[in-house]
């Protein structure tokens, strides 16, 4: 990977970024970057864990309303399936609210960041703000989208308007194509070990070149979702033919989307340069995504759970993948394969097309549409020692269990191959005996 | 006065708010702050006290009980090399003071400290650590003690 010289690069009179054009919309007039601004919200996405229990008594102490219900889109998914006491009264509060505010609830049919695009609400050139640090996925569509907390929320629920310092753009620009057996979640690994997890300095990443036009639309938001391992406010991607199908396809009208990219000679802040077909399949070690290098590097680990779940590992694109690797295959012995569908439309696809039907001949254990074990705020957590390799964006020390179990990171393709093997391995290997 | 609670890069906020205390209310949650990475924290810190740690500071979740979290438990305000964008704005959403300093280096575990934000330094076994400034747009939040008071005045003010 290169960095090619920060400042000196680009600058052409009234060239700007994607990111700019967006934000500019936002506010009603031009913006530069390092400008601190007020813009006006299109849409607020909030889920049940940040959502109405913490907004509401913000709400009540403010003594304001929401400004615009029909902007407001609230989605459970993290104390779902409300497997606890405080979960199920969390959801309870939940769904009450729904009553009384009227806003778009999409209730235990998925996890938010999946839930958001495929029921229609997204649109490139959106400005949005989510509840929720993964809320960049809805950068994959074109839309200005970022995660913010409660507080900040209620703000934004009682006003329209958050402040935003306008970001300098973090060009990432992928070009060949991936290889069989490599995915966008090995991408966003690579991207993590070689920047850190703050290398995107809560600044607008971006991803372009050939290797992202040719990828589908949930590859893309795989990319969008882990901008925020790299510490970026949001990760765009230029809408293109493929975003406008993808919408049309979920009856979103794409609107007018062929001017927003960043133009020839913008001033980037980065531009790193990277080949997507020499990157061979990567594997996080415990505890951080940036521990990622090549699979060979950890292959032979012991596993004694494989997950594939979260909206960064288990949408529909992350299933078939992961059913190539085990179609015709079974669970090595003592391995539990626990499947975590990102959505409810994504998983009746699934079944639709045969590849629950393979997680189940596998041995599979499928659990509900939800955050489950990767927020790891309900029942269901890794237990004291347990090896783990995951689909999830986040290998943090103690978050989907107990702080001594150990969670490896990989593409749905590693963790279906290391499911089979009991160790972990190279998905290639299979996908050639296939 | 407080002490000095030196952290490393990159605490992330299932140390901060542990994801299995979520469901509960900020008094359980903060009843577990930091306890994967300093289990003598959360019962031996005292009002006053000051965080200060390295790089990108709070990264992952957007909970904001990972700074409420914080305030919580009394702390005087954390002070770091950097921090992740949104737990630095849930910080100041809270009112929790979150500042940044050009070096750290030498303050130790369990010094004797203080944060004097007007003048914008800590004072550590002698010596007077300056600290970034304050963020322009951020001042009067800040001056409010959170978003909420700010937003409570200003909303009064449209009345």
């Amino acid at each position: 990977m290169t960095a090619s010289g920060g400042r000196a690069e680009g600058a052409a009179t009234g060239a700007t970024t994607l990111a700019q054009k967006i934000i500019a919309r936002a506010c009603g007039r031009p913006v530069a970057p390092g400008e601190v601004v007020t813009a006006r919200v299109d849409l607020a996405m909030i889920h049940d864990s940040g959502g109405p229990r913490r907004v509401a008594p913000i709400l009540r102490e403010l003594g304001v309303g929401l400004w615009d219900p029909a902007k407001v889109v609230l989605i459970s998914d993290h104390f779902v399936p409300g497997d606890t006491e405080e979960g199920a009264r969390i959801l309870a509060l939940t769904r009450e609210w729904a009553r009384e505010t009227g806003v778009a609830f999409h209730d235990g049919v998925g996890i938010c960041h999946v839930v958001l695009p495929e029921a229609g609400h997204l649109r490139p050139g959106m400005f949005v703000v989510g509840g929720d640090s993964h809320s960049p996925t809805g950068g994959a569509f074109g839309a200005y989208m970022f995660g913010v907390g409660a507080t900040e929320m209620a703000g934004v629920l009682a006003t329209g308007e958050i402040w935003i310092r306008v970001p300098e753009t973090i060009l990432i620009e992928w070009r060949g194509r991936l290889s069989p057996g490599v995915m966008a979640k090995d991408m966003m690994l690579a991207l993590c070990a070689r920047l850190g997890m703050d290398g995107g300095r809560y600044q607008a990443v971006e991803y372009a070149g050939e290797a992202i036009a040719a990828l589908p639309m949930q590859e893309r938001m795989t990319l969008s979702n882990m901008a925020a391992e790299l510490g970026a406010q949001v990760g765009l991607i230029a809408p293109d033919e493929v975003t406008a199908q993808w919408l049309a396809g979920v009856g979103a009208d794409p609107g007018d989307w062929q001017g927003l990219r960043t133009d020839p000679g913008a001033r980037l802040a980065e531009h790193h340069r990277l080949d997507a077909a020499a990157l061979p399949p990567q594997v996080a070690a415990p505890h951080s995504p940036a521990n990622a290098g090549p699979v060979a590097d950890a292959a032979g680990e012991r596993i004694d759970i494989a997950y594939i779940g979260a909206c960064t590992g288990a949408k529909y694109a992350d299933l078939a993948a992961a059913a190539r690797i085990l179609r015709g295959r079974r669970l090595a012995p003592g391995v539990t394969l626990l499947v975590a569908p990102a959505s409810r439309r994504d998983q009746e696809r699934a079944a639709a097309d045969g590849i629950m039907a393979v997680f189940e001949a596998a041995g599979a254990r499928i659990l509900p549409n939800a955050c489950g074990i990767c927020a790891g705020y309900g029942a269901h957590r890794l237990a004291a020692g347990v090896s783990c390799i995951s689909s999830t964006a986040r290998n943090f020390r103690g978050r989907m269990g107990d702080p001594s179990a150990r969670v490896w990171l990989g593409s749905p393709m590693t963790v279906a191959a290391s499911a089979v093997a009991g160790r972990i391995a190279d998905p290639r290997e299979m996908l050639e005996a296939a | 006065m407080g002490r000095i609670w030196r952290l490393a890069d990159d605490i992330d906020t299932d140390q901060l708010a542990p994801g299995q205390y979520m469901r509960g209310g900020i008094e359980a949650i903060a009843a577990h702050c930091l306890e994967s990475v300093r289990p003598d924290f959360a019962a031996g810190v005292r009002r006053g006290d000051i965080i200060v740690a390295g790089r990108n500071f709070g990264m992952g979740s957007s909970r904001e009980q990972a700074a409420e979290a914080l305030r919580h438990l009394g702390l005087a305000g954390v002070v770091a090399e950097s921090f992740a964008g949104i737990f630095y704005r849930n910080a100041i959403n809270l009112g929790l003071p979150v500042l940044t300093a050009p070096d750290l280096s030498g303050i130790e575990d369990g010094a004797e400290a203080a944060l004097d934000i007007a003048a914008g330094r800590l004072l550590v076994g002698g010596r007077a650590v300056p600290l970034d400034p304050l963020p322009e747009n951020l001042r009067p939040i800040i001056a409010a003690g959170g978003l909420v008071p700010w937003l409570k005045a200003r909303l009064k003010g449209q009345a």
